[in-house]
């Protein structure tokens, strides 16, 4: 029957959709053990990998196979993984919905925030955000799709380090157990460690919030400033991580693990990433329409730091390295003034939340 | 009046009694007990591992437990028998642990041979002792008692007593997916849930039900009620099985959970009140107690595996509200629930349903007097909280079919996953909340009442809940024309709701404000001795008792009306 046809496991492979830097090395990394197929929106990219295994200059493994149709990926697998940036997420996880059932499981590594906005508002022209309106990938999942069982995958995993197989780990989060224990039998190797977590909406929250700081760890180091300012700006900004999680709904327990901290500390020393890069030139001297004009992809930050600090002001709590970079980003407040003013802001506990 | 309720008296979907699930399984009541006591007994087993060590010591926690209650809460209803069977308990544990002849799979067995024994009592008290031929007679007294009462009240003259003019459709009020419960009935297995305010709402459903002409449905009442002699009868009558609070111990907890789950299985409909117990604040129910819920996906899991794959093996979970103008218990619950602050704690059942007399009283008052309840039956769900159609498929929400089945499907096969179950629970919970608020009617005397207590908080704001309560009923006071302008308000933004499906309304919704007004003072809590709101001689608004004011308030709960004040 239909049914049998579509849940015999024997010929299932694994889902990865997206086949940019990261896409390209989780997919790599599953197709050790798994047969794999990908999903790319572009027949010719679809083509390339198909004939001669590579992409955009990346080995692609020989024995995955590549596709352009959301429903030929969610017919032939039961577990997929969504690898794509956020700006296209919602779009991807729509054009996926039509073909995907309560049967399939579905972890993702997407990190960013997406609008839950009426018919023709934008973050411009709405007054308040409040939390109903702001949504982490998983929760448009959830509101996109019929999938449940559904996790995300966080923590210090740049690309360029996973394909070449240096040490590294990573925490699978999600409300269910299966979830977890499938993302580890797929993902675990002698050089890759897979962490569990349930708190699936903190864990999300703290790889999208540390982009933030990443941000501001590129202007410091733009400025010039040093490793101690590096150090205040790490413990700080994680301070500030940890409040904003919980406005959210996270916890404070993931803010202190591998997606929190550990994503932390590997973005703020990782001049390749692009929320470094925006920091990094704004504290040359760049504006923020000369720096996007000259980047291929929108650093995830900027955004963040858009919908966090709507947040914060309607819910009116603080969150001062946010709303400072906000105030350089968009209302023109120089980098310089905007230091001297988290200098002298009275943060008079060092840590108050455990 | 503007809507058209449900007046006739459907045609029951099976005729012959004895096809009913119900009567079939009182027929094979012993057989199922026993089969209930085995699977209680494995799931403990299970629970523990198979370990004697915590199993021995489950049993004696649930022994001093036991041995606790009987000395310090006794009820007029346990059996006589229960000192003896406890002693007996202690003595076969007592030799058990010491007789050192004992190697560890010989003391295993003779813990699950005392084990047993108290999953087979556990069974044999929870088991409803249904009789179809009480059944019938109750439905009649029920019906034919009540619209007697009825007429007696509404019709003058001293022939209105075997007047047929007003019957009880005309005093409660049957609206929502009539249609499709009854359909689904013939189909698959009911679980229905309702929001829970008074004692009388099993009574009441269970009559809705017999309306409706579907076979009784099953469910757990609270052992307390089984101590008044009329709702014991009722109870009884109506497929109840007995639900006894004051037992928190493991293998009570499975033995009841593992009853409701075969029971389901056996194809048996069934009622549960998803709030545990009722409301106390008078909000709807928005933390449910997911116990008994998860019996629902377990049985429809089972079901699956056993290979009901044609939707003969289907769960259909409806959400019903109850709406009432007048909650006779409304005083003591909520002094309970401000006195709970929140904490569940242990509590003695001391209210208005206490004897049988207070009861009498209370129906006489309410046949005698026009105080209107209504009903409203939600759409079926599946157990994931997907709508089902008319058919039992259930549907996602863009209206494309799909399979209960896939959600329980894990590389291809249906797996047991009581993790992955326990959130399916937590989803089900908060749909079936999100459903409540959603087939809510409101009622002028819950607009009047929220509009009230509102106005107060806000030119109060500095105090809290519990100083607001202990304002001098006296200093309060609100110009007619201030609240009537509240009242359009709020009026205004629960008509928006409605708009959206998020809430909907009582035909009487429809008049002048002022009507409305009208309407809701004389209709809230009409019983009590004080008043929760009334007019005073300049046309003011005032209180006699703040705290019910709160309780009726609370009904509007949930909607984010507050913030319009």
């Amino acid at each position: 029957m239909d049914m049998a046809l579509r849940n015999s496991s024997k010929t299932k492979r694994i889902g990865v959709v997206g086949v940019g830097s990261f896409g390209t090395a989780i997919a790599n990394m599953l197709a050790e053990k798994n047969e794999v197929m990908v999903y790319a929106r572009k027949e010719e990219v679809v083509e390339e990998i198909n004939t001669v295994h590579r992409t955009s200059g990346r080995e692609i493994h020989p024995t995955i196979r590549a596709t352009f149709s959301p429903e030929e990926l969610c017919k032939s697998c039961n577990i997929l993984f969504f690898m794509i940036p956020s700006a296209a997420f919602l779009e991807v996880v729509r054009n996926f919905g039509p073909f995907l059932y309560p049967y399939h499981l579905i972890i993702h590594g997407t990190k960013g925030l997406a609008l839950n906005l009426g018919k023709g508002e934008s973050l411009d022209t709405v007054q308040k955000l409040k939390r109903s309106q702001i949504l982490t990938m998983s929760e448009v999942i959830l509101q996109e799709t019929v999938a449940v069982r559904f996790g995300c995958l966080a923590g210090p995993n740049i690309s360029k380090e996973l394909s070449v197989g240096f040490p590294a780990a990573t925490v699978i989060a999600s409300k269910y157990n299966e979830v977890i224990l499938e993302g580890q039998r797929l993902l675990r190797s002698e050089k890759f460690q897979v962490y569990g977590n349930s708190d699936i909406i903190g864990v999300e929250l703290s790889g999208v919030l540390k982009n933030i700081i990443a941000i501001a760890a590129g202007a410091l180091a733009g400025l010039g400033l040093g490793e101690n300012a590096k150090g205040l700006l790490v413990s700080r900004g994680m301070v500030e991580m940890v409040h904003l999680s919980k406005a959210l709904g996270g916890s404070v327990q993931s803010v202190m693990g591998l997606a929190g901290i550990g994503d932390l500390v590997t973005t703020c020393n990782s001049v390749d990433s692009r929320n470094f890069t925006v920091g990094f030139r704004l504290a040359k001297g760049e504006s923020l329409d000369q720096i996007l004009a000259s980047m291929d992809e929108v650093a995830e930050g900027i955004n963040t730091i858009r919908v966090m600090d709507a947040f914060i002001k309607t819910v009116g709590i603080r969150a001062p390295i946010t709303e400072n970079l906000h105030r350089v980003l968009f209302e023109d407040l120089a980098i310089e003034d905007a230091l001297q003013f988290l200098m002298k802001y009275p943060f008079s506990v060092d840590v108050d939340f455990v | 009046m503007d809507e058209k309720y449900i007046k006739h008296r459907y045609a029951p979907i099976i005729p012959s009694k004895d096809e009913w699930p119900v009567v079939k399984l009182a027929r094979e009541r012993k057989e199922f007990v026993k089969k209930v006591a085995d699977l209680a007994e494995a799931r403990v087993l299970g629970l523990t591992g198979k370990n004697p060590e915590i199993i021995k010591e489950e049993l004696e926690t649930t022994l001093y437990r036991e041995k606790l209650r009987i000395k310090q809460n006794p009820w007029a209803v346990d059996p006589d028998d229960e000192n003896s069977f406890w002693s007996e308990v202690k003595s076969s544990l007592l030799q058990i642990n010491t007789d050192l002849s004992l190697d560890k799979s010989k003391r295993f067995q003779a813990y699950q041979k005392v084990l047993h024994r108290i999953t087979s009592r556990y069974a044999e008290e929870i088991a409803s002792n249904f009789k179809a031929s009480h059944y019938k007679f109750t439905r009649s007294v029920v019906t034919y008692g009540f619209s007697r009462l009825l007429n007696a009240a509404r019709v003058k003259g001293i022939k209105s007593i075997f007047s047929n003019q007003y019957t009880l459709q005309d005093k409660i009020q049957i609206t929502g997916q009539t249609d499709q419960i009854r359909d689904l009935a013939t189909k698959g297995t009911i679980v229905m849930v309702p929001t829970h305010f008074s004692n009388l709402d099993s009574i009441l459903i269970g009559w809705i039900i017999s309306v409706l002409g579907m076979p009784p449905f099953i469910y757990g009442a609270g052992l307390n009620l089984f101590n008044i002699s009329i709702f014991a009868y009722f109870m009884n009558a109506l497929g109840a099985y007995k639900v006894d609070r004051r037992k928190k111990n493991l293998m009570y907890l499975e033995t009841l959970k593992t009853y409701s789950k075969e029971a389901i299985q056996f194809g048996c409909h069934s009622l549960f009140f998803p709030g545990g117990t009722r409301s106390r604040s008078g909000m709807i129910e928005s933390r449910l107690k997911l116990g008994l819920l998860s019996t629902a996906i377990e049985a429809q899991r089972a079901n699956f595996q056993n290979g009901f794959n044609d939707g003969s093996g289907k769960i259909f979970i409806v959400p019903v509200t109850i709406n009432y103008h007048f909650v006779l218990e409304a005083p003591s619950l909520i002094r309970e629930h401000l006195s709970i602050t929140g904490q569940e704690r242990y509590y003695k059942e001391n209210d208005e349903f206490s004897t049988s007399y207070k009861i009498s009283k209370f129906l006489l008052k309410f046949f005698t007097k026009g105080s209107d309840i209504s009903v409203s039956i939600g759409r079926a769900m599946d157990v994931l909280g997907n709508y089902v159609d008319q058919d039992g498929k259930s549907l996602d929400k863009r209206g494309r079919q799909i399979e209960t089945r896939d959600y329980f499907i894990s590389d291809g096969k249906i797996t047991v996953d009581q993790q992955r179950e326990e959130e399916y629970t937590h989803m089900l919970g908060k749909r079936i909340v999100e459903e409540f608020h959603k087939i809510n009617r409101v009622f002028s005397s819950h607009l009047v009442a929220f509009v009230a207590f509102e106005s107060i908080k806000a030119k109060n704001n500095k105090l809290d809940i519990f100083d607001l309560i202990r304002l001098p009923e006296e200093d309060i006071s609100i110009p007619y024309e201030e609240f009537k302008t509240a009242c359009q308000l709020v009026m205004d933004r629960v008509l928006v709701l409605k708009s959206q499906g998020m809430i909907d309304i009582a035909p009487h919704m429809k008049r002048s404000m002022d009507e409305i007004i009208t309407h809701g003072i004389d209709n809230v809590g009409m019983y009590h001795a004080k008043r929760p709101l009334i007019r005073d001689k300049q046309g003011d608004i005032v209180t006699e008792d703040m705290s019910l004011l709160y309780f009726y308030h609370n009904r509007l709960h949930g909607y984010g009306l507050e913030k319009l004040f």
